[in-house]
């Protein structure tokens, strides 16, 4: 291949300009991203960064040397508008195009939206929301009880705001961690005097504040929605690279269209869309490897890790969640807000799941997919 | 020197923190003890909660592995090493000498 260029340019973008290099590619390698900035750390963007103690420096995934070590040309601040899979070029509003032989997926996701709110994903996001925040604002509400809406909410208390988080379904992160642990995360928020509404939904957000659909006002000077996010996508519309909930992937992230592979959040692998830091690092080497060799030589099939930092307790989790049939804890207990925890199905373990236990956690992770659960020590 | 534990207290396997002027985790790998800045250089774990792996310690929170001979770790996300200090045993009781800090 002589030309390979990566669209988006955060963590799975430039992961994969690093694996190319790392796995000898030496042809011209063209980085495209909309935002203006280079590859930062999107994480820090809910907790220290918007808290003040994560400064922009410490952000960035790469420094200068490493990012020169890379020889691409970055084109910052320009979204790829198309792609034409039949003469391998990638239109570019800037109003240029380039034509590459092999094309990473890289784009990520876009926050879903609710008309009269914030959103955060991005450092703009951040440094918008942050100034919001601080700025004499007193009263926050946060649409949505997942992490970011949780760290959010964390993060505003410790600025001191008042807090109320509005989340549709009876318990929060039900679908991800499964009701009881969703159950102890929105105990979470109460532990620290964040009022927690939960099974009502959002009617509209007007100048006085949100209206729920049971008719409450909750008056708010600033509303942040964390409604998820949906894969970045609109691009390649027209193009014949197969997308559905995510572009479509086999497990090593080569897509249908010959040379052309995607990876992190908008990449979806054998039907499985993961929207985590960990999974978006790592299969970035995998896609690249496929994408030299031209063929699926490589797979990913590491099960989803994620972490949360909320109200000073860590959050971690990995496996899954689907049809487990008991929840057994090995170490702590909920009470404590420290714990490790296995989701067992069928006596095997499918999941694993602590709060301020990473030795524990460690420890478990490693017993991921066995039977035998041997108390660690 | 900063007294950590005795012997007993820190079996093969095994880790521990002690404060000085910065966390320290003291390691047992299959006997041999290796005493390490505790925070990953990363971000903000402590490797004492690390997987140990023969002498290596994997961060808990991105799975980084930092080589506790020399504190380097083997890949991204970290990419600065952790300092490494001596340690010693003496009458059973284990001490890191926090004077000599090495950073590879
Ligand atoms: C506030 C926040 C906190 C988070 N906290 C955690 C956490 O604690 N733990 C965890 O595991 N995960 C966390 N995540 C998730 C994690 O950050 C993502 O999984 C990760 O960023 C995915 O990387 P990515 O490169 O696939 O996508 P993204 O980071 O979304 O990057 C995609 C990039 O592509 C660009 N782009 C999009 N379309 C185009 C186009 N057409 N042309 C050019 N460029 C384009 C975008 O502007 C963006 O820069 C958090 C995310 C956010 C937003
Ligand atoms: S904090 Fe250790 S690897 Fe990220």
């Amino acid at each position: 291949m002589r030309t390979i260029a990566v669209i988006g340019a955060s963590l799975a973008g430039l992961r994969s300009a690093e694996a190319l290099r790392a796995q000898g590619f030496d042809g011209r390698l063209v980085v495209v991203g909309d935002e203006p900035h280079e590859p930062y750390d999107r994480p820090p963007l809910s907790k220290g960064f918007l808290l003040g103690t994560t400064d922009r420096e410490s952000l960035a995934l790469a420094d200068a040397d490493g990012l020169a070590a890379l020889d691409a040309e970055w084109r910052l601040g320009v979204r790829a508008e198309r792609l034409d899979t039949s003469t391998r070029e990638v239109h570019l509003s800037d109003g240029a195009t380039v034509v590459a032989d092999g094309v990473v997926i890289a784009t990520g996701g876009a926050p879903r939206t609710l008309p009269g709110t914030r959103a955060l994903r991005t450092l703009d996001d951040a440094v918008e929301l942050r100034a919001a925040l601080t700025g004499g604002a007193e009263r926050l509400v946060v649409v949505g009880a997942g992490f970011i809406g949780a760290e959010v909410a964390s993060t505003a208390r410790l600025l001191g705001l008042d807090v109320t988080v509005v989340e549709v379904l009876p318990i929060p992160l039900g679908r991800i961690l499964g009701p009881e642990i969703g159950a102890v995360c929105g105990e979470l928020h109460l532990d620290h005097g964040v009022r927690l509404r939960c099974g009502v939904g959002v009617e509209e957000v007007s100048t006085s504040g949100v209206v729920l659909t049971d008719g409450e006002v909750l008056p708010a000077d600033v509303v942040v929605a964390g409604v998820g996010a949906r894969p970045e996508t609109d691009w390649l519309a027209g193009s014949d690279v197969a997308v559905g909930n995510g572009v479509l992937c086999d497990q090593g992230g080569v897509t249908n269209v010959p040379g052309v592979v995607a990876v992190g959040d908008v990449a979806r692998w054998s039907g499985q869309r993961h929207e985590h830091w960990t999974s978006a690092a790592e299969q970035a080497a995998v896609a690249v490897r496929n994408l030299l060799a031209g063929a699926t030589v490589d797979t990913h099939d590491k099960p989803g890790y994620f972490w949360s930092d909320q109200y000073g307790v860590r959050i971690q989790f990995i496996g899954e969640t689907h049809l487990y049939d008991e929840i057994r804890y090995v170490d702590g207990s909920a009470q404590d807000r420290k714990f490790a925890a296995v989701y067992l199905r069928e006596d095997v373990v499918v999941g694993v799941v602590s709060m301020n236990d990473a030795r524990h956690f460690t420890r478990l992770r490693r017993q991921l997919g066995t039977a035998a659960l041997s108390t660690p020590n | 020197m900063i007294r950590v534990c005795t012997v007993l207290d820190l079996p093969p396997g095994e880790a521990v923190r002690v404060v000085a002027h910065v966390p320290i985790a003291v390691f047992n790998a299959d006997g041999e003890l290796y005493a390490v800045d505790d925070t990953c250089t990363h971000q903000d774990a402590s490797l004492a909660d690390g997987w140990l792996e023969g002498c290596w310690v994997e961060c808990p929170l991105h799975a980084s592995s930092f080589d506790l001979r020399t504190g380097l770790p083997n890949g991204l996300p970290a990419k600065r090493p952790v300092r490494t200090y001596p340690v010693v045993v003496r009458d059973d009781v284990v001490y890191v000498d926090t004077a000599v800090q090495d950073v590879a």
